[in-house]
């Protein structure tokens, strides 16, 4: 590193978030500084843009405040960087990776890039384990895997907080002996009760001390916003890579990312894409949703599950849609089944879990899972068919078979969706084999004869 | 001669601008900064210049060198691809597997004459025929050949001198720069099918050895599995797969599953015929634009040797952003969505580099490009999917609805298409199937019947459709489950051989004759529809495989019975 440098006096125009300074020293793009003012905290920012005379600064926080004759800016010669080490566990950090728990600054044994590594392709190793939420629709019909990225696409007044905290509480792997678990919860311009809830929730359930934190509350400065999942991911690469552990990483809520991004994006005069996001919204987004997986030669792993509301509960919005291409599926909440009470109110249709495949049946979970998981989606996408004919025609203009469809429609949400305790996937599955009863034999095609021997046997439910 | 320099001025992103007194050219490749980094000119302006960098700008800073390479942006092709991952740029991704040397065995003599695209030699040992070839623009007398053995990356092996007396060192390895297509004799009408394995494109929406297709469908259709799908048992001897701006862990996945299977038509080992470009969403995005001209030259590279080459670009949509976050850097005036307006020839110049040629050295070589389009929302009005329609012959629009059943392969039968289809007609005449227009016509056709059915029973109701009708739907529900969905992960079904396409496919009709006798006889659909021998049929791809043909006949065999059965009951009741 560089000897640290100040400049005071530079400055020539403050718009918005950007500080452009006279270019009278030599730094790099992307390099971290500090903007000083006298009696005030340091503010953090990093070079923008740089030309032969120019420099342009990001700064991280608010400017209001700041004038162009008394700012002095300090610079760093390198990017920005998180101090990592043991005892980082059970901490509580602010948007920026400071301590706002009161306790010490952490004893650093290493100091890590938040932009984290470009992992390599090859370096990656295939994520398989099947960890146990005890939520049905993701046990049994999404399964997760250690390494994924499943986002939560949710709405507003959907309890997608309480879900995500109760994964948190209850999520194990199957296997003993499997290593230690960590949680990373990234609050990102949320409000002062989620945060509170959540570690309230951690710590009843005594898991705090395996979590850390890094909390962008909704009042403090959106273009911090920018940084928050890339200090909370640097955290989370540490404990997996370094610690061995296994990760969790809960972050909510990605759209106050994605509109900071669109903030900052056109205070920088870019050319904006769909809906004034910027064009490079996708690579953005993948630079975080990428830094989930296992690597070759490593213990730990890094797991994530992003919280997302989608506006105007459009799933075809930049947000969602963009990370959906990204990431390996989607849970999407229903404000429809919200509304009848089901809890947790996740519609299994349009969810998603690429991994699935890597991560069940024989030699994972149950050998008969990915039949029945199938069989439950094709009953389930055609009994909603039915009850789009039983809304025009009425059910008097249905088939027999039809109308066992609409009654399977109902209980599946009812019994198999809707549940009051965590279930293991054993229960979940004995659940979704009960509702398969309930329709003709003949209608089952995705499961085989010795499948349909050994659960379909008894009386018709 | 001393290289071109110049000194950075402004960098924001993966953009450059640099100020210079020497030469430089358009496309020319360059070196940025301390750490070298590549780069390529795009837009000349007296003594300035603007570049792409390939890597990451971090710690770049105005007044750093950029060094010129005096030729444009190439990719060294020759032994090692097969089996390996690579960058966007052809550096490998897993640098320790990286073979040092090589075996050679020379094919020609002293005093030969070889004209270009000619072998001079062969690489012993690897599953398939490699050749080396003269490259295009050499030719001449063979002035020195190198005897059989293990030679380095470097050594030459081959000199050659032409009639205006200049010589040629010909090694393993040859320039081509990537952006320009690879010479060859001619083109060949493209009149033969490239067999994927999976029955509904094969049978309903074929693509041709040397065609162009395209694979748009919003996020989790399927878009994916079916592109690995396709890489793993289509009968094409070489695959390209390149992950341009998708997921690192999928390249994970095809590195970890294809040492592990099996080609069917060889015996060999998937990875042997396979050679990945990785350009993940979290690599740098400029290298994502070049990845897909690194792709189609590496293709085009071993076409020139006489082989068939399928390559698979997952997503070309991932590309298109990359050209317009670039062009949006440069400040150009954006077109349709953000888009540039050149965004539609740069989709034509890469979709035309598939063919099936004459190579320079006479053989018959095929490129064959299936490009997977994710179009935002799923809208196939959107700029990618709408210019890459104008340029493909084949498109197979995946369907939501379809993926959310987890209906696979979620490819609407409706909404696709393959131009031309009959003139695979006689391919699979020979292949023991003459009546193949007409089936395939004949399950179009119902497919289409039951979406108009089945707007109307959402007005009538379904009771209170005709008994044919009914009928169609019974049978339009088991075309779609018995021959049109194929699971990508059973071990039975993720290959179907054309000789069971066509047994499928002839008992599935089969059923549809009987029944609509049947129903002639006055047999109630609901009758037909309740057959037990139904459910043998909807599970036939599963359940009857490569090993047990005959298991064909026998089931036919009992079709026949219980519709011959039910016609008596009906008889009797009456």
């Amino acid at each position: 590193m560089r000897p640290e440098l100040s400049v005071r006096g530079t400055a020539t125009a403050i718009e918005g978030p950007l500080l452009f300074l006279k270019r009278n020293i030599e730094v790099g793009l992307g390099e971290a500084v500090e903007i000083w003012r006298e009696g005030e905290a340091p503010r953090l920012g990093r070079i923008a843009a740089l030309d032969d005379d120019t420099m342009v600064v990001e700064v991280l926080e608010s400017t209001v405040g700041l004038g162009l004759a008394d700012v002095k800016v300090r610079f760093f010669g390198e990017p920005i960087h998180l101090a990592v080490g043991p005892g980082l566990l059970g901490r509580i950090f602010d948007g920026v990776g400071r301590p706002v728990d009161g306790g010490p600054p952490v004893a650093a044994s290493l100091r890590q890039r938040i932009d984290g590594r470009n992992l390599n392709p090859a370096e990656r190793e295939l994520p398989r384990d099947f960890i146990e939420t005890g939520v049905t629709a993701i046990d049994l019909m999404n399964s997760l895997v250690r390494g994924q990225k499943l986002p939560i696409f949710s709405a507003g007044g959907l309890p997608h907080d309480r879900i995500a905290a109760e994964i948190a509480v209850n999520a194990r792997l199957r296997r003993e002996g499997s290593g230690e678990f960590a949680i990373v919860f990234v609050g990102i311009g949320i409000s002062h009760d989620a945060a509170e809830n959540f570690r309230r929730a951690m710590q009843d359930s005594g898991a705090l001390a395996h979590t850390v934190m890094f909390l962008n509350l909704a009042s403090e400065p959106s273009t911090q916003r920018l940084l928050t999942p890339r200090f909370a991911l640097t955290a989370a690469e540490y404990l997996a890579f370094e610690e061995g552990r296994h990760v969790l990483v809960i972050m909510t809520d990605l759209t106050n990312y994605c509109e900071a991004l669109r903030e900052v994006s056109s205070s920088h005069g870019e050319i904006p894409s769909r809906k004034g996001y910027p064009g490079y919204m996708y690579s953005d987004l993948a630079t975080i949703y990428e830094r989930a997986g296992c690597m070759r030669g490593y213990g730990g792993t890094v797991t994530q599950l992003p919280i997302l509301t989608m506006p105007a509960e459009d799933i075809s919005h930049p947000i969602p849609d963009l990370t959906g291409y990204i990431t390996e599926g989607q849970v999407v909440l229903d404000k429809g089944l919200d509304h009848k009470g089901v809890y947790p109110p996740i519609n299994v249709l349009p969810s998603l879990s690429r991994l699935m495949d890597k991560g069940i049946g024989k030699g994972y979970t149950d050998p008969d899972h990915p039949a029945l998981a199938n069989q439950l989606f094709a009953s389930y996408a055609k009994s909603i068919r039915v009850r789009v004919l039983a809304s025009v025609v009425g059910s008097e203009g249905l088939t027999a078979i039809d109308r066992d469809y609409l009654a399977f429609a109902d209980r599946f949400e009812g019994e198999l969706i809707a549940q009051s305790a965590e279930r293991t996937l054993e229960e979940s599955m004995a659940v979704g084999w009960r509702l398969l009863r309930l329709l003709p034999i003949a209608e089952l095609s995705r499961l085989n004869d010795a499948q349909i021997d050994r659960h379909m046997e008894r009386d018709h439910a | 001669m001393t290289p071109s320099t110049a000194g950075i001025q402004w960098i924001g992103g993966p953009v450059l601008h640099a100020r210079t007194r020497d030469p430089f050219r358009i496309g020319e490749a360059i070196e940025v900064g301390p750490r070298r980094l590549p780069g390529e000119v795009i837009r000349i302006k007296g003594d300035l210049f603007i570049a792409q960098v390939y890597e990451d700008t971090t710690g770049l800073r105005p007044g750093d060198t950029v060094t010129g390479t005096g030729r444009p942006m190439s990719v060294a092709l020759g032994p090692g691809l097969l089996g390996h991952i690579f960058d966007g740029l052809l550096r490998p991704l897993d640098a320790s597997t990286v073979e040092r040397d090589f075996g050679f065995v020379p094919t020609v003599g002293i005093g030969e004459r070889l004209a270009s695209g000619a072998a001079f030699g062969h690489l012993p040992g690897i599953g398939i025929r490699q050749d080396c070839l003269v490259p295009p623009g050499a030719s001449g007398l063979v002035e020195f050949v190198a005897k059989e053995g293990r030679y380095g990356r470097d050594a030459v092996l081959c000199r050659l001198v032409d009639e205006m007396g200049r010589t040629h060192d010909l090694g393993f390895f040859q320039h081509w720069p990537v952006r320009k297509p690879r010479p060859v004799q001619e083109r060949l009408p493209a009149d033969e099918p490239m067999i994927t394995g999976q029955r509904i494109l094969d049978v309903l929406f074929p693509v041709a050895r040397g065609g162009r297709a395209a694979l748009p469908g919003g996020f989790g259709t399927g878009k994916t599995v079916l592109q690995e799908t396709l890489a793993k048992w289509c009968d094409a001897d070489i695959i390209i797969y390149v992950g341009c701006g998708e997921r690192g862990n999928e390249m994970a996945e095809v590195l970890h599953e294809f040492p592990d299977l099996t080609d069917p038509r060889t015996g060999r080992r998937l990875m042997e015929r396979t050679v990945i470009i990785a350009n993940t969403s979290n690599m740098p995005v400029a290298a994502r634009e070049a990845s897909i001209y690194t792709a189609v030259t590496v293709g085009e590279y071993f076409r020139d040797q006489g082989l068939h080459v399928a390559l698979m670009a997952d997503s070309t949509s991932r590309w298109a952003e990359a050209l317009r976050e670039v062009s949006g850097r440069l400040g150009e005036l954006p077109g349709e969505a953000g888009y540039p307006a050149y965004l539609s020839s740069r989709l034509a110049e890469f979709y035309e580099r598939a063919a099936r040629v004459r190579t320079l050295a006479g053989k018959t070589g095929s490129l064959t490009i299936i490009g997977a389009v994710s179009p935002p929302a799923g809208d196939f009005s959107e700029p990618v999917t709408s210019h890459t329609k104008r340029y493909v012959r084949c498109f197979w629009g995946l369907d939501r609805e379809r993926a959310q059943a987890r209906f696979y392969p979620a490819i609407h039968p409706l909404h696709s298409y393959s131009d031309g289809a009959d003139r695979f007609a006689a391919w699979w005449t020979q292949r023991g199937n003459p009546r193949w227009v007409a089936q395939r016509e004949r399950l179009l056709t119902l497919l289409e019947a039951q979406a108009d059915l089945e707007r109307m029973a959402r007005i009538v109701g379904k009771d209170a459709l005709p008994p044919a009708q009914q009928l169609t739907l019974v049978c339009a529900e088991l075309v779609n489950e018995g021959f049109l969905r194929q699971s990508a992960y059973s071990a039975q079904d993720r290959y179907c051989s054309p000789e069971r396409q066509t047994s499928i496919l002839q008992l599935i009709l089969r059923f549809i004759e009987l029944s609509e006798g049947a129903l002639e006889r006055g047999v109630a659909p609901q009758a037909i529809a309740e057959l037990p021998v139904l459910r043998r049929l909807q599970r036939m791809g599963e359940e009857i495989g490569q090993s047990d043909l005959s298991a064909f006949d026998g089931l036919r065999a009992s079709l026949e019975s219980a519709m011959a059965g039910l016609t008596k009951e009906e008889t009797h009741a009456a």
